[in-house]
């Protein structure tokens, strides 16, 4: 027994080789220089001058760093028919837009789901776990055809309404608030007369800022990112990420301004992680499907 | 007094089944408010396109006439006459036999490899992880670093070192196109599994692996087999769902790397089939019949991998 305990900065762990420890350090050392490894690339490549771009063969770095991609970049954007500030003003209304529906519903579903036992919640819980088992383009051409019949194609709604009832986000939310939100206190709340909304709004909601927070990040990062639809078709109603992959699509002459277009577009979500990484995590804590 | 007040409270024993369920149902008035908006939504973008799907694959429908009732026709046609549908099961099907459990067993590896790491440091580490899921089109630098003339990272790499005389184009060449989109498939597949595989191994109570410590549990395996798995089930649970989904859908890679339709068709999947019949031909009982396959494949593998989830440890 005395011979497992291994001491670690000052702490007993059991069962715990020192081998296994070198090796595991080694494997992910290994894996993530391969993850991080494109990113570097992209960084690189849009730091690159135009004929270091082209240099043969190619460098691993960068030899006289210049922002010229990132310059480039906004001439060709200023070059657009539609105004590239229209591009932004898309995708920045869509996320939004879509994020705060989303919110607002899902939040109130999943306080009913969670902490109200009526017949049919758990049923309708059981749907919803359900439809993470596929994916949403199993119904898009149903979807294609109500948006005809609703007479929503190319308009916002076609985009944002259906990103109001995306299930992931109710089902982190339902399952966070059924173990951190404990039923005595709402019962406290429902005695001394609080309606149900009231006591879902201003005593369970509070409780449950990691949810919220998880669900505004992966909604506004699924919107963030979409590109072309295909429920949009007028070119002033496409979002920056479709306008960016139009300029990046010319091909090699433009790689630099691509490079510099990429290395925008990934610095929005992966900050909005590093500053909400704590949350989230906290959240996933109780992702756990239980049957 | 007047029999007014006497009023019949009926208890839970005196009334039916029926009964009890309307009454709750009447009590319950605001849950119900509560769910509404939410639901019908979904009901009306999510369930009921579904349903319709399966209706609308058993038809011939162009969005112009009528849909005609053909029964078995399409699921016929894509079976015994579609060749370019079995070439699209086949590789939707080799893509989600690898990518699947592969992202799965990667995304519980690294969340376990990392979970014994100082706070701050995991921190880090799960961002480097993490990170290609997120970045949007940060995959698309794949594409320059295999690009098919010398200019490419991998092919100057390559001919400078003397292992190849003239620059492969990685993209085009069948043979590559598959291996190279799959690398990249996982490279962007430590997603929302991954953070909650390391929320459950951070949830697991340490007296656990204490108590094992003593009833002779002799190393980290052990451990793992006997303690971790089975006390983060409902995770591996969520995280399996997650990595299934995603991997029956896969084609959008596909596309942006090597072209739609790839080269010889390779690397060609259901969800581009599916766009043809869909976006491009406006088959729509034919696409239906494609898009309710894939469903059932997705239900199919999902429901069996969750029975087999739910077997572990036991």
């Amino acid at each position: 027994m005395a011979k497992r305990l291994r001491i670690r900065k000052h702490q007993v762990v059991l069962n715990r080789s020192a081998g296994g420890d070198a090796g595991i350090t080694f494997v992910l050392a290994i894996f993530g220089i391969f993850m991080a490894l494109p990113f570097y690339y992209t960084i690189i490549q849009s730091l690159k001058p135009l004929n270091e771009l082209f240099y043969y063969p190619p460098k691993f770095y960068v030899v006289h760093p210049t922002f010229d991609n990132f310059t480039d970049l906004f001439n060709l954007m200023g070059d657009s028919w539609v105004p590239f500030s229209r591009y932004i003003f898309n995708t920045v209304f869509i996320s939004v837009g879509g994020t705060f529906g989303n919110l607002v519903l899902s939040s109130i579903c999943a306080y009913a789901l969670a902490k109200i036992d009526f017949p049919g919640g758990k049923q309708c819980f059981w749907l919803i776990q359900k439809s993470l088992m596929f994916s949403a383009t199993v119904g898009g051409i149903v979807n294609f055809i109500t948006m005809s019949a609703l007479g929503w194609i190319d308009t916002y709604l076609a985009i944002i309404v259906p990103a109001w009832c995306s299930t992931l986000g109710l089902y982190l939310m339902k399952q966070f608030m059924e173990s951190n939100v404990t039923t005595e206190i709402l019962e406290s709340s429902r005695l001394d007369g609080a309606s149900e909304f009231r006591t879902f709004w201003s005593i369970a909601m509070p409780m449950v800022k990691p949810a919220w927070l998880t669900l505004i990040i992966y909604a506004f990062q699924g919107l963030w990112n979409s590109g072309s639809s295909e429920y949009i078709y007028s070119e002033q109603l496409k979002t920056l990420n479709y306008a960016i992959g139009q300029i990046t699509a010319a091909g090699i002459t433009r790689s630099g301004a691509s490079a510099a277009a990429t290395v925008i577009m990934m610095i929005v979500p992966i900050l909005v992680f590093v500053i909400s990484q704590s949350n989230i995590i906290e959240t996933m804590g109780s992702s756990g499907m239980k049957d | 007094m007047s029999k007014n007040t006497v009023k019949q409270v009926k208890t839970r024993k005196e009334m039916t089944k029926a009964q009890w369920t309307w009454f709750l149902i009447r009590k319950n008035k605001m849950a119900y408010m509560m769910v509404a908006p939410f639901m019908i939504l979904f009901f009306i973008f999510t369930i009921i396109p579904v349903v319709l799907s399966l209706l609308l694959s058993l038809t011939s429908f162009n969005m112009l006439e009528f849909p005609k009732f053909v029964f078995m026709d399409n699921y016929i046609t894509l079976f015994l006459d579609d060749d370019l549908f079995m070439t699209a099961l086949k590789n939707t099907l080799i893509f989600a036999a690898i990518v699947g459990p592969a992202s799965y067993a990667i995304s519980f590896c690294v969340a376990w490899f990392i979970n014994e790491l100082p706070p701050k440091v995991r921190a880090i580490v799960t961002l480097i992880f993490y990170a290609p899921s997120i970045a949007g089109n940060v995959y698309l630098i794949w594409g320059v670093m295999f690009s098919g003339d010398a200019y490419g990272y991998i092919n100057g790499f390559l001919l400078d070192m003397g292992l190849i005389d003239t620059p492969i184009l990685w993209f085009q060449t069948a043979k590559y196109v598959m291996p190279l989109c799959i690398i990249v498939a996982l490279w962007t597949s430590l997603g929302t599994s991954f953070l909650s595989f390391i929320a459950g191994l951070q949830g697991i109570n340490k007296s656990l692996f204490e108590a094992g410590a003593i009833d002779g549990i002799k190393n980290r395996w052990q451990e793992l087999w006997y303690i971790t798995l089975p006390s983060m089930k409902p995770q591996l649970m969520f995280g399996a769902i997650l990595s299934i989904t995603g991997s029956f859908g896969f084609g959008g890679i596909v596309s942006a790397l090597a072209g739609n339709p790839p080269v010889d068709y390779v690397g060609y999947t259901l969800s581009h089939h599916l766009g043809e019949y869909q976006g491009n031909r406006w088959e729509v009982g034919y696409a239906a019949a494609i898009s309710f396959l894939m469903f059932l494949m997705q239900i199919g593998a999902n429901v069996l991998v969750t029975k087999m989830i739910s077997k572990l440890g036991e």
